[in-house]
């Protein structure tokens, strides 16, 4: 189970369990503090961990062509032996605002390339940066790298059950296969409703194209090396972020390592909004669509009519 | 120089985008099409999200066409009646495009479905008017003007009741097909974000035999008015109008709409007709070998509505 996702499996017990709606998830969130607890108290961490950004805002003007974040961060009461023989990894992140998304895969039909299956992952972040010391690979253990759901690799994707093109959702008693099985390529998801086990390896195929797809955009980027320590006690990130960088809220959290062991996680929000002229336009076309709308008409006439009166060539 | 574009989300080049709407609306003012088949795949490629493109697109439009067909109206080659009665149609077809519009980007369908029509209307369109064109070419090069009307000829469409009578256009013709013609415009207006100038240039010249120079003025002035319904429709449902883009847009395709008007009035109408056919068939066949051709990434990332995430 690659990408599909620890809380993938969750939503799917949920549908089953009508009446646990509201409790299962309460009982995961608890879960979830509790493993966080633990994996903090079981190693005694004195280690003392903020971090605080170079902006809180990023505002979006016309000349805006992406920017960089600084993420400071302060570790105190560090074993300095430790600190010595760099035993202390750190990873920062930038994570962008969560937003539902579907995916679609085009197969050929007729001789004609034609979307037929989709996933729908509910929370996806729209951006992610990430800046670690070392390879995320030499930091922690690839179990606690998806647990934290830690690099694009690991990264954690809400999804809802998957769906093939024609047929019914692959949810509910129907289909015990798709309980079990993380949302597949349409190939695989064919030789699984067959009885066929799947020619290749059974990973998300819709995850991993979301995110290479969105890597090769520059929106889901990690840098090894980019988190460096000032002093002993003190630590600098940076993020380079995209020119198209979603507004909303973003988090930057980071993760502190002693010996690849989980210690603690400090974060703070950022906020990214257009500004200005921009701003202004985008409440407009929101609030006012229709007058929006009619502006956007009469400005084309006038640029028409001003365009003819000034270059007129006959 | 980059400028943030407020409602594409993107930072793109100025210069490239007033260049880019000046070479469109150059080819607006030649061939009297207000030019969004050809924008709407520009800015796509341009890394403009194809919902901003389409709707866009019809906003800068209205600017090229408003500008030409003032050109034209001065020069009295513009049917008013007919360019009305296309219009009620064209309106009922506008909102019948938007909503399909809406309904196929929720399922995912809306690429698909814009470059198959793409494909059928321009390949179809512009394979047809190649074929007449170079036959009027050959057989004018001893003698005639270059129209495609003769005397005394009349296909089925004239045999339709509730005729009327179109002075500008010397035309004595049934409002059936021309409300029809209309609708059909305005519905792909809605969907592909056109003003359908492709198909309603060829339609007046071969189904309703109106002298070229009457068409372009005429569809000219019907375009502006189904761009206009249609931007103001998209910004009210989809709010995937950016003024700002528009108006980059326009700036270029302004001053290209009266270059191209110009150099309209030294070519024939054969001429013309044979350049648009080819403009038109390169368009659907690039489009129509996207279809066919093994994709790079065979998927792609949507919101739930369907717009680009």
């Amino acid at each position: 189970m690659i990408g599909g996702g620890r809380i993938g499996r969750g939503r799917r017990t949920i549908s089953r369990l009508a009446w646990t709606r509201r409790i299962v998830p309460a009982v995961l969130a608890c879960g979830w503090l509790a493993i966080l607890a633990l994996g903090a108290e079981a190693q005694d961490g004195n280690e003392s961990f903020e971090i605080g950004l170079s902006t809180s805002t990023i505002s979006i003007s016309s000349d805006f062509t992406g920017a960089r974040l600084v993420v400071f961060g302060a570790l105190d009461n560090a074993d300095s032996r430790l600190l010595r023989q760099q035993r202390y990894d750190i990873v920062v992140v930038l994570a962008g605002p969560r937003r539902p998304v579907v995916v679609r895969e085009k197969e050929r039909t007729f001789g004609l390339w034609i979307n037929r299956g989709s996933e729908t992952f509910e929370s996806v972040p729209a951006s992610y940066a990430l800046a670690a010391t070392r390879p995320l690979a030499d930091i922690a253990r690839k179990e606690l790298r998806e647990r934290l759901s830690l690099g694009i690799d690991d990264l954690q994707l809400t999804n809802v059950p998957a769906r093939v093109a024609g047929g019914p959702p692959v949810a509910g008693g129907s289909a015990a296969v798709a309980e079990i099985q993380p949302n597949v390529g349409l190939a695989e998801r064919r030789a699984i409703a067959a009885g066929r086990p799947p020619e290749t390896a059974a990973v998300d195929a819709y995850a991993e194209a979301l995110k290479r797809i969105r890597e090769r955009k520059g929106l889901y980027n990690q840098s090894v090396g980019a988190v460096q320590f000032v002093s002993p006690t003190l630590f600098r990130a940076d993020l380079q972020l995209p020119a198209d960088l979603p507004t909303g809220t973003h988090t930057a959290r980071a993760y502190l390592f002693r010996s690849g062991v989980f210690i603690r996680e400090s974060s703070e929000p950022l906020y990214v909004r257009k500004s200005g002229f921009e701003s202004y336009i985008d409440d407009m076309a929101t609030r006012y669509g229709v007058l929006y709308g009619i502006a956007a008409v009469l400005l084309a006439i006038f640029t028409g009519w001003f365009g003819r009166l000034v270059f007129k060539r006959d | 120089m980059n400028l943030y574009l407020p409602i594409a989300e993107i930072s793109l080049n100025v210069f490239v985008l007033v260049g880019m709407g000046a070479a469109v609306g150059f080819i607006s003012g030649l061939f009297g099409v207000g030019g969004g088949f050809l924008i709407t795949p520009l800015l796509i490629f341009y890394n403009i999200p194809p919902a901003v493109a389409v709707a866009t697109g019809a906003n800068q439009v209205i600017a090229a066409s408003f500008s030409g067909a003032l050109a034209h109206y001065r020069r009295g080659t513009v049917d008013l009646k007919l360019g009305t009665v296309l219009l009620i149609g064209g309106l009922f077809g506008s909102v019948g495009g938007v909503l399909l519009f809406t309904l196929l980007r929720r399922l995912g369908q809306l690429d698909l479905v814009v470059s198959l029509l793409y494909v059928v209307f321009l390949g179809g369109i512009g394979g047809l008017m190649l074929v007449e064109s170079v036959q009027s070419m050959l057989r004018s090069r001893s003698q005639g003007s270059g129209e495609v009307r003769r005397p005394g000829q009349h296909s089925w469409v004239h045999g339709l009741p509730l005729k009327m009578r179109f002075h500008r256009s010397k035309l004595y013709v049934s409002v059936i097909p021309v409300l029809v013609l209309g609708a059909l415009i305005g519905l792909l207006a809605g969907i592909m974000g056109v003003g359908g100038g492709f198909i309603a240039v060829p339609a007046m010249i071969y189904l309703l035999r109106v002298p070229t120079s009457v068409v372009i003025g005429t569809s000219l002035f019907q375009i502006i008015f189904t761009a206009a319904a249609t931007t103001i429709l998209q910004a009210a449902t989809n709010r995937t109008v950016d003024v700002v883009l528009a108006f980059l847009l326009m700036l270029g395709g302004v001053v290209g709409a009266q270059f191209g008007t110009e150099a309209g009035r030294k070519l024939r109408g054969d001429q013309l007709r044979a350049l648009l056919a080819v403009l038109v068939l390169a368009v659907g066949l690039r489009l129509g070998f996207e279809l066919v051709v093994t994709p790079v990434e065979p998927y792609t990332i949507t919101l739930p509505t369907g717009e680009t995430g």
